[in-house]
Parts: structure tokens; sequence; C-alpha cells
């Protein structure tokens, strides 16, 4: 999972922010997703300023140290569409970033379009990957543990598109939950 | 795509007032193997049907060889059930008085084979399916995987242009399902066979070279993205 993209979505919904919003931001909305340690957090935002995806905004001092506020660049924003077009390679156990996409897609855009988009591309990407080892049954000369594998992977793959419909199905209840 | 081999044209068709296909339209390539998804209820079934000949659309046309099939007449649409489309239904479609052979034959005798000639054939496309050793068994002394293999072989023993199939492992288990459709996709494959399977399975979609998704009685276009990709 891309806590990068994760922040970068944050911070599209937010506006300026600094790090301590973010991470609260990260928790609270993206709900199921491991809490984001602190360590982790400050080491992703100076990857991020270094990268050119976010830029300092303005310094804040409430009691204590000064606090560092930022915001979405350009590039930032490049990046994270880009990021919310593409489809996660199809393999077993990538339910947490497929959830992750979708999350982040309806925080850090205006309506559902983009997460639908996301769910569309990536049911294709299932479907040619379960083409791809479907393919395997019907060329023949296949061994046992070969069609045991691919049965492996095709099951998963299966269970991830079952998800992706009751997705599609409730994205309008889950916007509304992430965005409140 | 290859050549169009099979297109629906803007067909409707209504249950009473409720709408089972809207304004559908869609093209089949000659050997294509395309499923059709959706919910229950869809009109995914009601498509099959359309498209087969077995219903005939309130609106549109539906074209087989680039001729129009939606309003020829009943012997036509018979005639063309029997020779040039093959049909494959979740069950119950092998008559259980009649021995596997016996029922395998059957289209080629109503086409006028002799028999003997059919069995021949028969047979051979049971050897083929892997059940060769149960031509001489009814139905009833067959497991749920053997009778799809022998209305398999029915449904293809005329080799038919287009094999239309509707949940053909709907009634099986996972590894007689999957026999039975990667039995389909190669005598398909041999025979350069369209085929049209309609499926709420995505696994069974998968053995499909294209897939078409239904809601509502039209195709779906999730997140504005049409998944067919195909005439509309």
């Amino acid at each position: 999972m891309s806590t990068t993209h994760a922040l970068l979505g944050i911070l599209a919904g937010q506006g300026i922010s600094h790090g301590y919003e973010l991470k609260r931001e990260h928790d609270r909305r993206l709900l199921g997703v491991k809490p984001l340690a602190f360590g982790q957090m400050y080491t992703t935002l100076a990857r991020m300023l270094r990268d050119g995806y976010i830029a300092e905004a303005a310094h804040q001092r409430v009691g204590g140290p000064d606090r560092v506020a930022y915001r979405l660049t350009t590039d930032g924003r490049v990046e994270l569409d880009n990021w919310l077009s593409e489809a996660v390679p199809p393999a077993a156990y990538i339910s947490a970033q497929l959830f992750v996409k979708v999350l982040v897609a309806l925080v850090a855009t205006p309506d559902e379009a983009t997460a639908r988009s996301f769910l569309a591309t990536q049911r294709a990407a299932h479907l040619a990957r379960m083409r791809e080892l479907t393919q395997v049954k019907t060329a023949g000369g296949a061994s046992v543990t070969e069609l045991a594998v691919a049965d492996y992977l095709l099951n998963h793959l299966d269970a991830d598109l079952r998800w992706m419909a009751t997705t599609l199905d409730r994205i309008g209840q889950l916007r509304a939950e992430v965005q409140a | 795509m290859n050549d169009p081999i099979l297109e629906a044209k803007n067909i409707e068709k209504w249950y009473g007032p409720t709408p089972a296909l809207r304004d559908m339209s869609l093209v089949i390539g000659r050997g294509e193997i395309v499923a059709v998804t959706g919910p229950s209820g869809c009109g995914k079934s009601t498509l099959l049907h359309c498209l087969s000949g077995i219903l005939r659309p309130d609106q549109g046309s539906v074209q087989f060889q680039q001729r129009d099939i939606t309003n020829v007449s009943e012997a036509t649409r018979s005639r063309l059930r029997r020779t040039a489309f093959g049909v494959l239904f979740q069950f119950g479609q092998i008559v259980p008085e009649l021995t596997a052979v016996e029922n395998v034959t059957l289209p080629l005798q109503l086409g006028g084979s002799r028999f003997r000639d059919a069995a021949v054939r028969a047979q051979r496309l049971l050897d083929r399916l892997g059940v060769g050793d149960l031509a001489g068994k009814r139905p009833g002394e067959m497991s749920g995987g053997q009778q799809q293999r022998v209305a398999l072989a029915r449904a293809l023993v005329t080799e038919p242009e287009v094999l239309f199939a509707d949940e053909p492992t709907g009634a099986l288990d996972s590894l007689a399902g999957e026999q039975v459709m990667v039995e389909l996709v190669r005598l398909a494959g041999d025979h350069g066979t369209t085929v049209l399977v309609v499926t709420h399975n995505v696994q069974v979609a998968a053995y499909a070279d294209r897939e078409i998704t239904m809601r509502d009685g039209q195709l779906e276009t999730a997140g504005q993205v049409t998944v067919a990709g195909e005439a509309r």
C-alpha cells in the first residue's frame, strides 16, 4: 500500500495541512487501513518534498515549536491522478491496495467518478489476468500443480471482483462516510 | 474483430409491462467466444433467447451472417436452431429415456441423417469429450458433469456456426464445470465455432475472449467505461 499516495490524496481533499493533521485525517478517513506511525509519516513527507509532490505552505506556531503546513504541488496532483487511474497488478492479497485507492479517490476528488472509473479499470485488469490463468487450463499440457496454482489465483481474483461489484453498489454511501 | 456473424440492432423485449431488453445493440465476430455477465434478472438469458431465435424481439432486429432473422417464419427459425445454432442450457435438455448416443444423434436424425451414420459422429464426439464409454447409458446413470458433456456433444454434433450456452456450468461442482468449459473452448476453437455464453460466474466468463456486462436490460457502462467495448 502506498503511504505517499494516501497522503497526497488526503492533502488534495484537505487543502493546506500540517503533519499531525495529515496523520489524524489519514487514520480517520482511511477506515480499516493500519494507522500511520509518526516516524513513517515524517519520512514519507520528506520524500514527497524531495520529489516535488508537496511544498511547504506556511510555518505555524501553536504553543510549542513551529509546525510546517504543506500543500499539494502540480506535480503532486499529476502523480496522484496517475496513481488513481492505474490498475493494481492483479495478484492474490491486494485487497488493502484496492481499498486504499477507492477511499483516496473518494477523499481527493469532488464526486464518485474517479472511484467508479478506477474500479472499472481494475475489473478489466482482473479479467485480463483471469483469462491468462484460464488459458493454462484450456491450452492443455499443464501439470496438476500448475492447475492448482491457477485455481488458487483465480479464486482470489474472483473474490476481489465480487468485492468490487459490491463496493460499486455502495459507492455513494461510502463517499458520504469518508467525506464526513 | 473477425467478420460479424451475429448482430443485434436496438432490440427490445418486454414481458408485459416489464422491459427485459432495452435498446440493446451488439456485434459478435465469427469465431469469438463472448461471455454475457450481469446480475440475476438483468436480461442476459433473454438476450441469448432473442439472438438464437427462441424468442422474437418486440423491436429492433437480429442478423445472422448479415441476414435479418427477426421476422423469418417459424419453420426457418427452427431450421436455423437445428443446423446453424447449438444450444446448451444449465440442465434438463437431454432426454432421460434415451441413451447418451441416442441423445446426441437426435439433432442429426431430425435433419434427415440415418441413425447409423449419426451414431458414428456422435460416438466420436462423446469419445472426444471423455464420455465415450457411457454411450449406452441413460442420463439417470450418469453424474451431472457427464450429463452436461453429453448435452455439449448434442449441441455441437451438427457443427453449428454459433453455440449458445446459458449457465452451462450452473448445476455443476467447480471441477466438473471446468471440464465442461475446457472441452467447450477446445472444440469451439477446433471448429471455429462462435460461442455466446451467459453466466453470472466470472470464472466462466474468463474462458471467453470478451465480456459483455448487462444491467437492467442494457449494456452496463461501469464507471462510464463501456465494458463491452462494442456497438452502441
